[in-house]
């Protein structure tokens, strides 16, 4: 298999045979490869049902509390044919449909890799499939609205609501999440957000109840997952010979993350 | 089938009094002959509704509970055995009535005369009895020493009159294990409901009228055996009459009321197992059937709904404390004190109705009242068609309690019908008119083994197989390896069958099972259940010869002892064609091998993929493997691939194991499935959606069996450290739950290593 050395080389890639000759999507450069972290058939918390999840690597974000800094780097992950992964995903289709479940794409983030996203997303549908985008929203817009007719849920991570708080918790900046969680809204997508609660660091309650106020303005917001930070990747970080800053952190206490809870759900909010 | 015991011209009286048992039941041809599965057709009310109409264990059950709690404790604190009535061979009616407290007790009965107070049962083979008195602290009664062998031969002497060298072998090698020559054999379900619809008389009646159809013009061995057999099943059905006055019932006539039903229905169990040990003394389908009594009841406003719950509980505490003195080597290979008290629960009538009643949720509702436990061993038969409060309810009880398990009736049905249940952990039977002969499993692993060496075994050195060319090169190829196995797996099908034959025809002759057979029609279906372990070795096994580079290590007597794998190859478990085809491969082969030989009574051979726990003895037995496995590494259990193989999600891993074929493996295909809450869902009502949804997808895959365990790895180390403070864990483990506490450690720490399918991310 020949080494791919940068992204673009993707975009000269022959197209994969049998896939979207439509010609429907324009804008569409088709990818025969991509670069894959993992893959788990049967995860239970991405997503409505029981769903096929596609970690991609890549990740422009550096988020304090990552539990996969391995994935950051796209090209430490396998390079893998979307051809593969779609037969793949295909041998699952009636075991996902009977689960009440789909796919989802994750990571590292999905959007550094929008083009091989966006074939796998395409294919999924043709199967029926319900399909996930799992993002932190920050490259959205390199999504076009082609793209967004084949998903049909963003799990959005907002990871703060100041700038200042978004910068330290992930190293960039948090306007360009919040313009594609507005531009989902104008579309009527549907968006489960997604919000790490990690003591010291995204634990201010008036922040939080700015997130909750714009979350619910939305409109499209059908659910809230409040994910208590937990140190289970702490492992990774020193495996990929960094510094973890959060080691001496604890899991938020059960009344802080119910407190949290209430007040998305005083927004009307559906909160877990 | 059965014989019409009425005349023809007789007229039934249709005039029911109050009085009358059958009041108020719609007849059928339930009502002409020996017919239970026509009596709940006709009769059976689906409930399609939640759990909402239970009610909590009464303050009655709750006394009696904690009594029999501070026994259990006893008998743990002993040691495992509590006490044994040394000198009185049990019998149907060897002892008097017993009681945990008299006062309290709804339902009764017990083995002897007091609780958890242990028979012996000597027929299967004395020496066993005596090792189990001797390993527990008992002294055996010398005056039995006098009748057994001497006066009366155990089937166990018996087996080992015949069986030949090479049987030996194989059994002492352990490439055959768990064969049923000094215990029960089991895996036989009595309609026991039969006691309960038409009482003992009737049975009887039926009986006698078969004996008569067996007066022919020639009477030969085979016509022999089915007179002598008949007279027998009559004899235990008069001593099931005394052990119902034994406890002042009169089981001649049908029981009147749900509480008799329950009460009928538990006295023919009980005589079960006061005559036979059987490795799996399984129960049957009697929820729904019991169901029918009860609901008339309540309409009758004669039962509430929480004395309908404190039948159940009371019946089955009886049921979580059957016993039988085995020996520890026993208890390592099966793992705990097992009884597989197996109750199947749900599935589909034929009609297209859910078998599912208000007692289906009663039944399961037992591990809420009275905590969890592993027996009796309960299994939804699962449709995709049950209704949705029923999968929810299981859903739930199972994430609580890890207390179930799940066999697809989707699959089965069309098999066996819509009145079969399952005995021990996967076998489908159809209730009273088929029987099983366990057959304990063969060890494909060490078959591939014996492949490579010649027939001699990789541990003692000795010619075991048959001595057929061993491989020569230092690399091992895939096609030479194949053409070696297929041999191998030849000779081993012969000697297994005729191995079991030898069993079953003595266990017949020294040990038959009188009242579990009364319980049976005349003519019923006999399978010979083979078994194998050890699949997702061997299939990884040769999977890593054929797409990796596996060099031959040998040792000094020039045997392959050890391997080096160089490169990768698909391992089993992750829906991956190129070595799941493989896995299908040694399934239908090994099958196909059994099929060529002739069996006793001409039974159907059938083989299953299931190992309970004695994954962990296989693997002690078996020598490294190809698959990079290393020397008494245990097994996977049952089809379930390696630990730690299966690396893309618990959905490829069922996936993969959906794959082996049901009509190769009729005896079932176990796979055992852990999870962590969390992985399950963020949310308990996620959970309940997300194991239904895992369930429905794995069964429309055509998956036959599926245990579901859902805890934390940590709640199972701490466990191990304080087992006081878990009495009532259990977990499940290919097609059966223990009681965690009870393994060995070893075989604690097996299952802490299994897999959990936790969050990738």
């Amino acid at each position: 298999m020949a080494q791919q050395t940068n992204i673009l080389a993707f975009r000269d890639a022959p197209r994969v045979p049998g896939f979207h000759a439509d010609g429907g999507h324009p804008a569409r450069r088709p990818v025969a490869h991509g670069f894959v972290h993992s893959k788990e058939a049967g995860g239970a918390v991405d997503g409505p049902g029981i769903r096929y999840v596609l970690f991609v690597s890549g990740c422009p974000l550096r988020c304090q509390y990552c539990h996969n800094p391995d994935t950051w780097h796209m090209r430490k992950g396998k390079e893998t044919s979307v051809r593969d992964i779609v037969a793949e995903i295909a041998s699952y289709s009636n075991f996902l449909k009977r689960a009440k479940g789909g796919i989802t794409i994750t990571g590292g983030e999905p959007l550094t890799q929008v083009e091989f996203t966006a074939e796998i997303f395409h294919a999924a549908k043709a199967m029926g499939l319900h399909t996930a985008l799992d993002t932190s929203g920050y490259l959205g817009k390199r999504v076009s609205d082609e793209m967004l007719e084949d998903i049909d849920l963003v799990l959005l991570d907002i990871k703060a609501f100041t700038e200042e708080t978004y910068r330290e918790v992930t190293g960039v900046e948090l306007q360009p999440t919040l313009d594609f969680a507005k531009r989902l809204s104008a579309l009527g997508k549907k968006i489960w957000l997604r919000y790490v609660l990690v003591p010291g660091l995204t634990d201010k309650l008036d922040e939080i109840a700015g997130l909750a106020a714009f979350a619910a303005s939305l409109g499209v917001v059908e659910r809230v997952d409040i994910l208590p930070f937990h140190k289970l990747g702490e492992f990774k970080w020193k495996e990929c010979g960094r510094e973890y800053k959060l080691a001496d952190t604890e899991p938020p206490s059960r009344e802080l993350v119910e407190q949290v809870r209430t007040i998305f759900r005083s927004e009307g909010l559906n909160a877990h | 089938m059965n014989v019409y015991a009425r005349e023809p011209f007789d007229t039934v009286d249709t005039e029911l009094s109050a009085q009358d048992p059958w009041r108020g039941f719609l007849p059928g041809s339930w009502t002409r002959e020996i017919d239970v599965r026509s009596f709940i057709i006709a009769n059976v009310t689906p409930y399609e509704g939640d759990a909402g109409f239970l009610a909590g264990i009464t303050p009655r059950t709750a006394d009696l509970w904690e009594k029999l709690k501070v026994q259990l404790k006893a008998e743990r604190d002993k040691g495992g055995v509590l006490d044994v009535d040394v000198s009185t061979p049990s019998s149907i009616t060897s002892h008097r009535a017993g009681y945990i407290a008299e006062d309290l007790e709804q339902i009764v009965g017990l083995q002897t005369d007091a609780p958890l107070k242990r028979a012996i049962m000597p027929f299967g083979g004395y020496r066993m009895v005596k090792n189990g008195l001797e390993a527990y602290g008992f002294k055996a009664d010398t005056s039995l020493d006098k009748v057994f062998p001497k006066l009366r031969k155990t089937h166990n002497d018996a087996v080992f009159d015949v069986y030949t060298p090479e049987m030996l072998a194989c059994r002492k090698s352990g490439i055959i294990t768990g064969l049923p020559d000094a215990y029960g054999r089991g895996r036989i379900i009595g309609d026991y409901r039969r006691v309960a619809l038409y009482g003992v008389n009737r049975l009887i009646e039926d009986k006698q009228a078969q004996l008569k159809s067996f007066e022919l013009a020639t009477i030969d061995e085979d016509i022999l055996r089915a007179r002598e057999e008949t007279a027998e099943q009559i004899k235990a059905l008069k001593e099931l009459v005394k052990l119902g006055e034994i406890y002042g019932f009169d089981l001649t006539r049908p029981a009147a009321n749900g509480r008799e039903a329950v009460q009928w229905t538990y006295l023919a169990y009980l005589a079960a197992v006061k005559e036979a040990n059987g490795a799996a003394m399984s129960l049957g389908r009697v929820s729904s059937f019991l169901d029918i009594f009860i609901q008339r009841d309540i309409a009758e406003g004669e039962l509430s709904e929480a004395e309908a719950q404190e039948l159940f509980d009371h019946f089955v505490m009886k049921l979580r404390i059957v016993r039988f003195l085995r020996t520890p080597e026993y208890d390592q290979l099966f793992s705990g004190d097992p009884t597989w008290v197996t109750e199947s629960l749900g599935g589909m009538a034929i009609d297209g109705r859910p078998l599912v009643t208000k007692s289906s949720f009663r039944m399961l509702n037992t591990l809420n009242t009275l905590g969890p436990a592993p027996e009796p061993n309960l299994t939804v038969l699962w449709s995709e068609h049950l209704p949705k409060g029923f999968r929810d309810f299981c859903a739930e009880t199972s994430i609580r309690t890890s207390s179930i398990q799940y066999e697809n009736d989707d699959l089965m049905r069309p098999y066996w019908g819509d009145d079969y249940g399952i005995a021990c952990c996967v076998s489908a039977m159809r209730i009273g008119k088929q029987m099983q002969f366990f057959g304990a499993r063969a060890n494909l692993a060490k078959t591939l083994l014996y492949a490579i060496n010649g027939g001699r075994d990789e541990k003692s050195g000795a010619q075991v197989g048959p001595a057929l060319a061993p491989v020569v090169g230092d690399v091992l190829e895939f096609e030479d390896v194949k053409a070696k196995l297929l041999p191998m797996m030849e000779w081993l099908a012969r000697v297994y069958v005729n191995a079991l034959n030898s069993i079953h025809y003595m266990h017949d002759k020294y040990m038959y099972e009188r009242i579990e057979m009364a319980l049976h029609d005349r003519d019923i279906l006999r399978t010979m259940a083979c078994g194998i372990a050890g699949l997702s070795v061997a299939a990884d096994s040769l999977s890593a010869i054929k797409h990796a580079k596996v060099k031959i290590i040998r040792d000094e007597r020039g045997l392959a002892t050890d391997f080096e794998i160089d490169g990768d190859y698909p391992a089993f478990g992750n829906n991956d064609d190129r070595v799941d085809e493989i896995a299908v491969w040694l399934t239908e082969t090994f099958m196909g091998c059994i099929r060529k030989h002739k069996t006793y009574r001409n039974a159907m051979p059938t083989q299953s993929i299931l190992t309970i726990t004695s994954n962990v003895v296989y693997g002690k037995k078996t020598g490294n493997t190809p698959d990079g496995r290393k020397a008494g590494v245990p097994f996977a259990p049952g089809a379930n691939p390696m630990h730690g193989r299966d690396k893309n999600g618990a959905v490829a891993s069922m996936a993969s194991v959906a794959k082996l074929p049901y009509a190769h493996a009729q005896d079932g295909i176990s796979y055992t499935f852990s999870i962590v809450p969390s992985a399950l869902g963020s949310t308990g009502e996620d959970r309940v959606d997300n194991l239904d949804s895992l369930l429905s997808g794995y069964f429309l895959q055509g998956g036959h069996h599926i245990n579901v365990n859902v805890f934390d790895r940590e709640t199972l180390v701490d466990a191990m450290e304080h087992p006081e403070l878990y009495p009532q864990l259990t977990i499940r483990v290919s097609g059966y739950a223990v009681n965690f506490i009870k393994l060995t450690r070893e075989q604690q720490l097996d299952v802490i290593s299994r897999t959990f399918h936790g969050a990738a991310n």
